[in-house]
């Protein structure tokens, strides 16, 4: 499936005043809405841009994402200091240094395996890996101790998040940021054209003289780095990791999110996680009760649907929705009648008429 | 061999251009594979063959020290593979035709225990008196009707169910592999949080008959449980002649083969693709859910199931290669006895490893798709 990646970019003014908007929040909001619905959505977007840009400019929807920032989370709680897990007390800084190291690796390893196969056969490879993964951390109680790894130490910068939450915020929006930032120009670069060649026109690529295999497997690793960024902002968030929060459920959530958001532009991973984590919260309240099918406790029954429709109505998920109705009013403003050429998430998988970004 | 394999994508061959697709131009590359295999790749020939020989080297040991175990825990691998090619047979049948990827086939297998087990329990249950189990085994008996019934009914429902399924989310979109993988998640999703809804997040079992015998005495004071040693492993064998006799003596099973081979030209030879891939989509989702009626009685049904059997379908169709029956039951095979020798034998000495025998599993993964990137019987689709 070649995604059609949106040709249009968020431009830096429209990107400050987002990020003014976000940075000024805990001004307005709430300690609760700030920690359950902004730091959430902001750490579980991070995770989905991971696979929106494995997606969009690589071709490739990985499954394997909560694997990798399960590996990331576990090494950051068996190298600190925490309740379970290795008694290992390091530095919380160098923790997170020697966790992303751990999952940069075991995601280039990873890689280098699924980079072979592609579509359809990489979702599952990646997808099993990503439980293989799960499995690994339920068996092996060394590590995940038995009822997953409490109280991780955090750094100090971070500070008390209970009385103030406001630090944790700020830095998961910074990485947030840069993350955005740093992938959206890594498309911009010799590596990320021509991993957009790769995804387009594999064939050709290689007679050109790239190493096709070697492109997948280095944006696998940055995929792979990007998110153990992600499952160090999880740790942080949560204060614990056990094998339950990296299970085959959490796998799929972030692939909801990511399709939620819009699988074709990196932007559409924070909707997407706003809109998670939005829903999440809010449901439980104005969802009725039916008898056993629907009600506040079936979360799952109503995200899963959503998710249906949206695959089955947009499969640009919000982010194509918009640009839909976006494209339907100029092109009507310009007197209509004319077919609007710059459509841009086509809702077909077919082949993709050369849109390089 | 990776070269000459993933040359295959270009994605200009078929005009709806999927990545799946594209490999139609792999075929000519694997044609000259085997030439250039004998000198460029002569160490990747050698190294799996001198592993595989460590493995079987080391099982003789262990099977030397202690035959009885050996026995015992080949049998259970045997069983286990036996459930897996059950489940796995009916996902790589739908892939293999029609290239979907029914993330939702774990679904269907938990789906067909539960339903059975429903069954069993408002039709057959004979009061016994207090029912004071607390495991939600029931000290009920059961006659042969009591467990072949709820059997035959379950395995059809879920063979209307994945009919249905297919024709209201997947028929319309064919060739969309991963919209049609997404759309199965999305339904897993859903069918598993409403399974835990109506049947509850305690593991349950469903009862075999009561006049069948607990366990069988093999050779060698062997005792082996009679449900797991005979009646699965010879519903798989059966399943698998049956599926094997259909696909190559019938007139379905040719049209399936061929199609496999060449959707649009089959359909181009007048032939209603669309009733071939509904019986394909009946048969593959009959089966998941007669794999979930064997495996509840086996083994338990309780949430979670579903993944773990949408799993070991994966592996097994990822070893075995994609849409291959044969390959579906060697990776049955693979997997259920490397599971099970895992669990097992990696005690050495003081160090028990067992905690790490998922690794194996993964190390079996990789140690094929090194070699083969499509399975072991897999082909360029």
């Amino acid at each position: 499936m070649n995604p059609n990646v949106s040709r249009d970019r968020l431009g830096w003014p429209a990107l400050a005043v987002i990020v003014a908007v976000f940075g000024l929040a805990p001004l307005f909001v709430s300690d609760f809405f700030l920690s359950v619905i902004l730091t959430k959505a902001l750490w579980l977007g991070v995770a989905a841009a991971s696979l929106i840009f494995l997606a969009a400019y690589g071709g490739m929807v990985s499954l394997a994402q909560v694997g990798l920032y399960g590996v990331a989370g576990m090494a950051y709680a068996n190298l600190v200091l925490a309740d379970g897990g290795s008694p290992a007390a390091w530095d919380p800084w160098l923790a997170v240094i020697g966790a992303l190291v751990i999952t940069t690796a075991v995601g280039l390893g990873f890689g280098l395996i699924a980079a072979r196969s592609e579509g359809i056969y990489f979702l599952m490879i990646t997808l099993a890996f990503s439980v293989l993964v799960f499995y690994f951390f339920s068996q092996v109680t060394q590590l995940s101790g038995f009822g997953g790894v409490n109280n991780l130490d955090l750094p100090g910068l971070v500070g008390d998040t209970v009385s103030n939450p406001a630090p944790r915020y700020l830095i998961t929006l910074a990485v947030a940021v840069a993350v955005f930032v740093g992938l959206r120009g890594l498309s911009r670069t010799a590596f990320g054209l021509g991993l957009q060649g790769v995804r387009d026109e594999p064939a050709r690529m290689r007679a050109l003289g790239f190493d096709v295999i070697r492109h997948r497997t280095i944006a696998f690793g940055v995929a792979a780095l990007i998110a153990g960024v992600a499952g160090i902002l999880s740790v942080w968030y949560n204060r614990r990791i056990s094998p339950g929060s990296i299970n085959l459920a959490q796998t799929i959530d972030i692939l909801i999110i990511a399709v939620i958001g819009g699988l074709y532009r990196l932007e559409g991973a924070w909707i997407g996680a706003l809109a998670y984590a939005l829903i999440d919260n809010y449901s439980r309240e104005w969802v009725p009760q039916v008898g056993n099918i629907l009600g506040p406790a079936r979360f799952n029954t109503i995200i899963g649907l959503i998710f249906l429709i949206i695959v089955l109505v947009s499969p640009g998920g919000l982010v194509g929705i918009w640009e839909n109705v976006r494209d339907r009013l100029r092109g009507r403003r310009r007197g209509g009648g004319t077919p609007t050429t710059t459509t841009t998430a086509g809702p077909e998988g077919g082949p993709a008429p050369g849109t390089v970004n | 061999m990776p070269e000459t394999v993933d040359s295959s994508s270009g994605g200009d061959v078929q005009p709806s251009g999927e990545a799946g697709d594209g490999q139609a131009t792999g075929g000519a590359d694997r044609a000259r594979e085997p030439a250039r295999a004998g000198t460029r790749w002569s160490l990747k020939r050698v190294a799996p063959a001198v592993l595989v020989a460590a493995v079987l080297l080391f099982l003789v040991i262990k099977a030397a020290d202690d035959l009885r175990q050996f026995s015992i825990v080949t049998l259970n691998g045997l069983t286990l593979a036996a459930l897996y090619f059950v489940v796995a047979s009916g996902f790589t049948l739908i892939f293999g035709l029609m290239r979907v990827v029914n993330m939702a086939h774990g679904s269907l297998y938990l789906l067909g225990g539960y339903f059975a087990l429903k069954m069993q329990e408002t039709w057959f249950q004979e009061d016994t008196g207090l029912n004071l189990s607390l495991s939600g085994t029931s000290d009920a008996e059961y006659g042969l009707f009591g467990w072949l019934v709820p059997l035959l009914l379950a395995t059809l429902i879920i063979g209307f169910l994945g009919v249905a399924m297919q024709q209201v989310f997947l028929r319309w979109n064919q060739g969309q592999d991963l919209r049609q993988a997404l759309i199965t998640i999305a339904l897993s999703v859903i069918l598993a949080d409403q399974m835990l809804a109506a049947y509850g997040g305690i593991s349950k079992d469903i009862a075999a008959p009561t006049a069948w015998p607990t366990s069988i005495t093999l050779p060698g004071d062997v005792r082996f449980g009679f449900f797991r040693g005979v009646i699965v492993l010879g519903a798989a064998l059966l399943i698998g002649l049956v599926l094997w006799l259909v696909i190559k003596r019938t007139r379905f099973g040719k049209i399936v083969r061929a199609g496999v081979d060449d959707r649009d030209m089959v359909s181009a030879l007048g032939i209603n693709v669309n009733l071939v891939f509904a019986g394909a989509f009946f048969i593959g989702a009959m089966l998941a859910g007669f794999g979930g009626v064997l495996g509840g009685t086996m083994i338990s049904l309780a949430p979670g199931q579903d993944t773990a059997f949408l799993l070991n379908s994966l592996i097994v169709v990822i070893i075995g290669g994609m849409g291959s029956l044969g390959g579906a039951a060697i990776g049955a095979l693979a997997l259920g006895l490397v599971d099970s020798y895992a669990d097992v034998y990696l005690i050495f000495g003081d160090t028990d490893l067992t905690n790490y025998s998922i690794l194996v599993t993964f190390a079996l993964l990789v140690g094929v798709l090194a070699v083969r990137p499509l399975g072991l019987f897999g082909r360029p689709a």
